[in-house]
């Protein structure tokens, strides 16, 4: 499948759209209409043709305007992507695995060339040809988990295992939520994720780790997280948030189908083989309830959901100020018929 | 999530290193590449016995970036449950065996500034793999290896020519005794020490590490336990309202998957911490022979590690 | 005490001997100072003789701190004009230590953090530090907008030293900055300034 890869933003005049193809493969996150905190980890397996689980790494229509932003982000903070010195077996383990993903699913775009330790990448969307030695980081403009991650939409952080805990010690992180990796890394578990409320109690991140250090090679697994973004805004990162921060209180009646998105992150592990690090990848999606609502089973549901949010969930995911404004614009299309189980359109 | 993930292998090279102990080279059986893996992994083995089905952890002896084939040494076990023997008296040059991918419970610690491994006997294994690695980064470490004679120590010449003065050895037959003491009293600050064989030498290398005034945090071991023999008993599970008897040379893992009961496991081996399970009574005292559980958790008794861990008494009741 | 709901939020077990180790090394404010006092009544003489410690005198004069240093003997005691002196020193140290060292630390959470942050810099695992909370409450706070960092932080919300933004103190602490995180208060109602409380004192 050859891929037309849109020219938009997701700053300034923010021109991001979703196609209707785009709108129907969208990761929705609630497959009932209430929320709930769970684990929720499956395994990462190829999933139908057309999804965004049909390959291990998705590459879509936003591909590259994504690059161009995340270009963008590291020119002005260079900080956004940092790698203590003892994860370099990681990166070129996560170079190989990004690569040889991309060139197998995606052979239209990449393709990758081994012979021995010698590598031939070629990118055509990005207009890209490298010959490089593999292991050797010299041979690279950039270390391998930046020069990868520079081609790759998503994020992506890469956790060391020591002591029976995960440590985030490397990331190229241009698309967070609200999380700041120059703060965060070289954090346990436990520690980045500390500022998330109720889950702890629950004992979800105990679970969570003890299942995540036993993760196999070759038996990655999966999950969904979500928010709400004010505009198609990418970096909505903690470092900026003195900027965008604003925009929560530009959110009006009229104007909730165009400005306010489900911001959902297909979330990614993967044991990786050499290092026994984790890569943990961040694949984040944008949607306008302008388009969701296409989909009726999404209209119903989401302000169904969104009314059952626990206060203090709404304020960590910033969604306070604006929540039942959109729970008001969305109830327009939420006629009270019963949804089907499950997350996927009708 | 259950069980892991198997892969084919054959059996392509049978190399007997020492007096016990056998070195078997293994290839993919379907042609696709091993996984490369990491310094102090191991593989699950699965041997299909007359009666039963076995598994034992190995650790992996290969070169870590070489996917052609792993490695593993064995160890005959006079006393076992069979596997050691199974391996050293029923697996030649072409018999097919299934594997788990690598696990790695026993990593070097990446932040180290040096690196000191202590290794008894078969305790070697997991430190081939494991100086692969720390060689290729251009790692600080040394080697302390005892073993009872010549004889009986595997890999010794080749451990020489390839790492050299790096490695020092050590003959119980002539009286040579690994001098930890000696060792651990001058050794920069951010060393780590790793010890890997039997249990009485793991514990007195802890000790003296622990004496020497080093850290827990730069303390490392591993050791897989064979689930003990014991006496029978009866395994109640309150979920799925089935119960079943525990043979006196079963671990309650087996047993249940002998009666088709699926229950989490990985390392079979006390280490991993997978086959945590519930406890909701014991008619009995549980017997914990594991290393995953605190000494606290075991004295609590409402958790037991099936793969390894029994019960002497009458029942127990799990949350399975 | 020092306790919150944020995972990150550091907990100081408080100071134990560790008697087998061969030299203890010890960094203690003026406050920290008597929670070293306690912790060599708890060992032996032995374990004293085997100890240094950095004083890190701060403000207080040097009458002060002679006086503290009799009563922590027969540990050798060494006065640092304070904590950059007194980490300086622990440096020097450090470079050229064998295993077998214990560290430990006492004092305010700056304090603490800059000492785990030099144990980090010499391979020294945080968990292998002992330490104790003793006296200010006060913060580093980094600010994660401009990255400044602002000293002796008593107040929340509290104006970056550098940039001037008004920052909300989170619980969320990094070891590696040994610094709380600041953010921006008033983004999303830029005309508001909400009133410093001394929540650090």
């Amino acid at each position: 499948m050859v891929l037309a890869f849109k020219n938009e933003t997701f700053r300034d005049d923010f021109t991001f759209s979703n196609s209707p193809e785009s709108i129907r493969r969208f990761p929705f996150p609630f497959h009932e209409d209430k929320y709930m905190y769970a684990v929720n980890i499956e395994p990462h397996v190829p999933g139908p043709k057309g999804t965004v689980y049909e390959f291990p790494i998705d590459i879509d229509e936003h591909y590259v305007a994504e690059m161009r932003d995340r270009e963008i982000v590291l020119a002005a903070d260079p900080g956004r992507c940092q790698a203590l010195p003892h994860m370099m077996t990681a990166q070129w383990d996560m170079l190989e695995l990004l690569m040889t993903s991309m060139a197998r699913d995606y052979p239209e775009h990449f393709s990758l060339t081994q012979d021995g330790d010698h590598w031939h990448w070629i990118n055509r969307p990005l207009g890209i040809d490298q010959k490089f030695t593999f292991g050797d980081h010299t041979t690279l403009p950039y270390e391998p988990m930046e020069y990868i991650g520079r081609q790759c939409q998503g994020d992506f952080s890469i956790q060391d295992q020591r002591d029976g805990q995960l440590w985030m010690d490397a990331g190229i992180i241009t698309t967070q939520a609200d999380w700041s990796l120059d703060f965060d890394i070289g954090m346990n578990f436990f520690e980045w994720h500390g500022p998330v409320p109720l889950a702890h109690e629950a004992g979800v991140f105990e679970r969570a780790l003890k299942f995540l250090l036993n993760l196999q090679v070759g038996r990655p697994v999966r999950r969904l997280n979500w928010t709400m973004t004010i505009n198609p805004r990418l970096d909505t990162s903690p470092e900026n948030y003195h900027k965008w921060g604003i925009d929560r209180t530009t959110v009006t009646p009229e104007n909730v189908g165009d400005k306010v998105h489900l911001r959902v992150e297909l979330q990614g592990l993967w044991r990786l083989p050499r290092s026994n690090a984790i890569l943990f990848s961040i694949r984040c999606y944008l949607i306008k309830m302008k388009e969701l609502v296409t989909i009726p089973k999404w209209g119903r549901r989401l302000p169904r959901v969104l009314e059952t949010l626990p206060p203090e969930i709404a304020d960590y995911k910033g969604l306070t100020r604006y929540r039942q404004m959109t729970i008001d614009w969305l109830k327009k299309y939420d006629d009270g018929a019963p949804t089907s189980p499950g997350f996927g359109p009708d | 999530m259950t069980a892991s993930f198997l892969r084919r292998v054959r059996v392509a090279e049978v190399e007997p290193v020492a007096s016990r102990i056998k070195r078997f080279r293994l290839v993919s059986a379907d042609g696709e590449p091993l996984s490369e893996f990491s310094g102090g992994s191991h593989v699950t083995v699965c041997m299909q016995a007359p009666d039963r089905l076995i598994r034992n952890p190995y650790s992996l002896m290969s070169c870590p970036s070489d996917t052609s084939s792993y490695q593993i040494g064995v160890l005959k076990v006079p006393d076992s449950r069979g596997g050691s023997e199974f391996m050293h008296e029923n697996v030649s040059i072409g018999t097919e065996l299934e594997i788990s991918e690598p696990l790695n419970l026993f990593p070097p610690a990446k932040l180290a500034r040096k690196h000191i491994l202590v290794a008894g006997g078969i305790g070697i294994t997991p430190f081939m793999s494991m100086m692969s690695e720390l060689e290729s980064v251009g790692a600080d470490f040394e080697l302390h290896y005892g073993v009872r004679s010549l004889a009986e120590g595997a890999f010794c010449k080749l451990l020489e020519t390839r790492y050299g003065p790096r490695v020092h050895l050590y003959f119980q037959d002539k009286g040579q005794l690994v001098p930890l003491e000696q060792v651990l009293a001058s050794q920069p600050l951010g060393t780590h020490v790793y010890v890997c064989g039997p249990k009485p030498m793991i514990d007195w290398a802890l000790r003296s590490a622990t004496l020497a005034g080093w850290p827990d945090e730069n303390i490392h071991s591993e050791q897989f336990t064979a689930p003990p023999i014991g006496k029978p008993f009866v395994a109640r599970l309150v979920r799925t309202g089935r119960e079943v008897t525990v043979g006196g040379h079963q671990s309650i893992l087996e047993a249940l998957e002998q009666n088709g009961i699926d229950a989490p496991f990985l390392c079979r081996g006390g280490a991993c911490g997978q086959c945590e399970t519930a406890v909701t009574s014991c008619d009995g005292f549980i017997e914990h022979n594991d290393h995953y559980l605190t000494e606290a958790e075991k004295a609590d008794g409402r958790k037991i590690m099936i793969c390894v861990s029994r019960i002497s008494g009458d029942a127990i009741t799990l949350d399975l | 005490m020092a306790v919150s709901g944020i995972k990150s939020r550091p907990v100081y077990p408080g100071l134990s001997p560790d008697p087998n180790a061969r030299s203890n090394v010890v960094v203690c404010d003026v406050a920290g100072a008597e929670a070293v006092v306690e912790l060599l009544t708890r060992a032996d003489g032995a374990f004293a003789r085997r100890t240094s410690i950095i004083l890190s005198a701060d403000g207080a004069g040097s009458e002060q701190a002679q006086a503290l240093a009799k009563r922590l003997e027969p540990a050798g005691v060494e006065i640092a004009s304070g904590l950059p002196a007194a980490i300086s020193h622990l440096n020097a140290i450090l470079d050229q230590a064998s295993m077998g060292l214990r560290l430990y630390a006492a004092g305010s959470e700056p304090l603490i953090g800059s000492v785990v942050q030099a144990g980090l810099d010499h391979f020294i695992d945080h968990l292998s530090i002992r330490t104790e909370h003793r006296g200010s409450l006060k913060r580093r706070v980094q600010c994660v907008h401009c990255k400044g960092m602002t000293e002796d932080v008593t107040t929340n919300p509290v104006t970056c030293s550098h940039c001037g933004l008004l920052l909300l103190v989170r619980d969320h602490y990094s070891r590696r900055l040994a610094a709380f995180q600041g953010v921006c208060i008033n983004a999303e109602s830029p005309g508001e300034r909400p009133e410093p409380n001394v929540e650090f004192p």
